[in-house]
């Protein structure tokens, strides 16, 4: 067995794909070409590679649930938060690189959803990378034309007197939804909070967790 | 037929190109996953890095995957696409030559059958 299998488990518990030991494909075999090559010419290091992997994978969205709970305790953070969701989420101490992001706000009449039209552009610093429905072509295409359908595939029923607005995304412009607190919270703590928080609450195609 | 090629890349009722897909007629959301095999985490970090490096731009990468074409987007997977088009970035960056991949790639294939066994660190 390979080592990698120990070194890399799935953060979810999800067994990987088993592409490590099925026959190798063409863009495998390109991906280790390329990636040596890189390394032989000095542009960068295995370490760095592994690095970045490691950073990669400690990003999920757990981070995005700390940044929205925090919202929810701290009016301040949150009026910060608004206004400029990357250097906010950078008082946490996440690293969002140059990117802009934008927090919209859910409340009792909006519902807020993000996607990427053109692409795959994702909030990944603040929720890791997208799940594989994000890039599909039917969630591109369909949830700019009809929301409320797609939000019905994911479980979400609005009322029709809220607001549904779709934000498309770009490389350099992406989204992340503070969804509204739910209801019956007053007493929890900001973890305690940050338990409720969902990946999807924060893509719009869910809610947050009910308290229990 | 330069021209001819670029006309072919765009749809040819409303001059979008294919890969603007907002607003199109699509079914179901398939909502099955996958958790990242390493090989794709690995297309990923290079990605990063050699942005963080200035090999290239997320435009780049854009570009390459855009013009790779709808048939590539159904046939392909997403780490697929991505390490086409990492690669063909690097190329035209002249990171190496083309002559140098197709060298390194028999020499990966020839170590063994399956991905672990390509690795040099295998």
């Amino acid at each position: 067995m390979p080592h990698d299998h120990h070194d890399h488990l799935s953060p979810s518990g999800h067994p990987f794909r088993p592409d490590n030991d099925s026959p190798l494909t063409y863009w495998q075999q390109m991906e280790i070409a390329v990636r040596e090559l890189l390394i032989e010419k000095g542009v960068m290091t295995p370490a760095e590679i592994a690095a970045q992997i490691d950073a990669m994978d400690a990003r999920n969205p757990a981070n995005g649930a700390a940044v929205v709970a925090r919202a929810w305790v701290d009016l301040d953070f949150k009026a910060r938060l608004l206004a400029d969701a990357a250097a906010a989420s950078r008082e946490m101490g996440f690293d969002i690189g140059p990117l802009n992001l934008i927090a919209v706000e859910n409340t009792e009449r909006v519902h807020n959803l993000i996607v990427c039209t053109l692409c795959s552009c994702y909030p990944r610093n603040l929720l890791g990378l997208p799940p594989d429905w994000y890039k599909t072509r039917e969630y591109r295409s369909r949830a700019v034309r009809e929301p409320r359908t797609v939000l019905r595939e994911f479980g979400v029923e609005l009322s029709d007197d809220m607001q549904v607005r779709v934000h498309d995304s770009t490389a350099d412009m992406r989204y992340i939804v503070l969804p509204a607190r739910p209801a019956g919270t007053a007493d929890l703590t900001e973890a305690q909070l940050a338990e409720l928080v969902t990946r999807d609450s924060m893509i719009g195609t869910g809610l947050p967790r009910n308290a229990l | 037929m330069k021209g001819r090629l670029k006309l072919s890349l765009m749809s040819d009722i409303d001059g979008r190109r294919w890969h603007d897909m907002g607003g199109q007629p699509a079914g179901d959301i398939p909502m099955e996953g996958h958790d990242f095999a390493l090989w794709e985490k690995r297309v990923d970090a290079l990605m990063v890095l050699c942005g963080g490096k200035g090999l290239f731009t997320v435009d780049g990468l854009r570009r390459a995957l855009e013009d790779m074409g709808e048939e590539a987007f159904e046939k392909h997977s997403y780490y697929e696409r991505w390490i086409a088009s990492v690669n063909q970035n690097l190329i035209e960056a002249g990171t190496y030559t083309l002559e140098e991949l197709a060298l390194k790639m028999q020499e990966v294939a020839e170590r063994g059958p399956s991905y672990a066994e390509a690795q040099t660190d295998g």
